[in-house]
């Protein structure tokens, strides 16, 4: 079956294009700042920037959370992973971001028992199938991810598993967001809210920025014209003095988000006072602990964890990309000394990560090359 | 870890442990629906739903599912990264 896709229509990319910059005044510059990595990536892979008028420029956000993980948590991750007693599970994503001694990948060629795995469920059986073992799972993500680890460690309560325990990055978005909302050295005009975190939170926790900040608000799907007609929204509203929460992706993010979801991340976790985000410093109640109620199943309690602060290497500009203060490619060291092969910082690793995305595609687009041009599929007499 | 694939409900294999299969990308694989169990709204079999990490997290048509399977391939490495480590999901 094949679907018409009026979501690459390259003639109604150019019409919405167009109205957008019908929108710009002269003079004004209009920054506009994507919050989630797989924005980003559409951005480059599509050649969005390409499309919008001088005057838009988009600022790439803090939503992706392989980047945004300090390496501090990194090594203690590796620390767990390095007991003899212990099998240490994570996603695929997780083992090559660096520490400061090294990646999950290479611990694991030097004889830790690391396992990739695709689900939280997947280390939960491997706890099941391996009592005699300690099953650890590292679990990093926004509340897109937060709700399955949520659903995990309730099977495992009820299961009364006792060889199983969760090292919880978990992060939330509306904190880094107000964080950076409040730093000088970035002056916003509005932002496009993320997709699958707002399936779970809903549009709602972003009324703070247009009623605290004055900023408008479009939650965007993941298709280039997505994002296109979302910052023609955006840009509509700043044209008529408006500033609200809008939701463009009403096909996949209801407004309220999912109830249930929410309803199983209030009990499992609870805020923490604050956390450090790489590039961000510490940023008050931005992510999530193991609920009381769940201790029992924390590996930092299980495990000691102390609590690791490790600066990020000198050349590294990681933190001015996240802040949105540098583009990708004026860090002093990208492309250079910092790969996707060789990654020195989280953004060059994560396919979601600004740095990543724009060494993918964001140089090659200048060429002309490997980026999806918008095209229009002929489909039953639809065609142009 | 970060996408999110169409899949489609094929049978409720065990619902008090909130366990269903689903067809993702040509191949069977159990996934969680507890998060979008209750209610109206309730997943049944047939429907379409954004898998993410082996759970259900939303329910899409059937358009939108064709739509973000296209945009998953044109993705390429991670998206394949991601087919491998559901090939190699177990989830029981």
């Amino acid at each position: 079956m094949k679907y018409v896709n009026e979501f690459r229509d390259a003639a109604l990319a150019r019409a919405v294009a167009a109205e957008i910059a019908a929108l710009a005044r002269a003079g004004r510059r209009y920054k506009i700042m994507e919050i989630c990595g797989g924005h980003t990536h559409t951005i480059y892979r599509h050649g969005i920037k390409d499309l919008l008028p001088a005057p838009v420029e988009l600022v790439h956000g803090p939503g992706c959370p392989v980047c945004v993980l300090p390496m501090g948590r990194v090594d203690e991750g590796i620390a767990i992973a390095e007991r003899p007693e212990v099998i240490f599970t994570c996603f695929g994503d997780m083992m090559r971001v660096p520490g400061s001694k090294g990646t999950l990948l290479e611990v694991k060629a030097r004889g830790a028992d690391i396992r990739m795995v695709y689900s939280p469920l997947d280390a939960l059986r491997l706890a099941r199938e391996n009592p005699e073992r300690e099953v650890v799972f590292y679990a990093i993500g926004f509340e897109t991810t937060a709700p399955s680890t949520a659903l995990t460690l309730m099977r495992a309560r009820k299961e009364g598993l006792t060889n199983f325990s969760v090292f919880s990055n978990h992060v939330t978005i509306v904190p880094p967001v107000r964080a950076l909302l409040d730093s000088p050295e970035l002056r916003l005009d509005a932002f496009i809210g993320p997709g699958h975190v707002s399936t779970v939170i809903g549009c709602r926790p972003y009324s703070f920025i247009t009623q605290d900040y004055g900023k408008p608000v479009v939650v965007a799907g993941f298709e280039p014209l997505d994002l296109l007609q979302s910052i023609l929204m955006l840009m509509r509203q700043l044209a008529e003095g408006r500033c609200e929460v809008e939701n463009q992706y009403t096909r996949s993010v209801p407004w309220e988000g999912n109830l249930q979801a929410l309803k199983c991340m209030a009990e499992v976790f609870e805020l923490r006072p604050y956390f450090e985000w790489r590039g961000l410093g510490f940023i008050a109640q931005s992510a999530l602990k193991l609920s009381a109620a769940y201790a029992d199943f924390d590996a930092e309690v299980r495990f000691g964890s102390p609590g690791l602060r490790v600066a990020d290497p000198k050349a590294c500009q990681c933190g001015e990309v996240l802040k949105g203060v540098l583009k990708p490619w004026e860090c002093k060291v990208f492309g250079t000394a910092c790969t996707p092969e060789h990654p020195l910082g989280a953004l060059m690793v994560s396919s979601e990560g600004a740095c990543a995305a724009y060494f993918n595609f964001g140089r090659r687009a200048m060429e002309r090359e490997n980026v999806i041009p918008l095209q229009v599929e002929t489909v039953s007499g639809a065609g142009s | 870890m970060c996408l999110a694939i169409p899949g489609r409900i094929v049978e409720i294999v065990d619902a008090d442990l909130q366990l269903a299969k689903a067809e993702i990308s040509g191949v069977r694989r159990n996934v969680n629906i507890g998060l979008l169990d209750e209610g109206e709204g309730a997943v049944q079999i047939g429907d379409w739903v954004l898998i993410h990490v082996g759970f259900a997290m939303s329910k899409i048509d059937e358009a939108e599912a064709q739509r973000t399977l296209q945009a998953l391939e044109e993705i390429g490495a991670a998206y394949q990264q991601e087919l491998e480590e559901l090939h190699g999901s177990r989830i029981e």
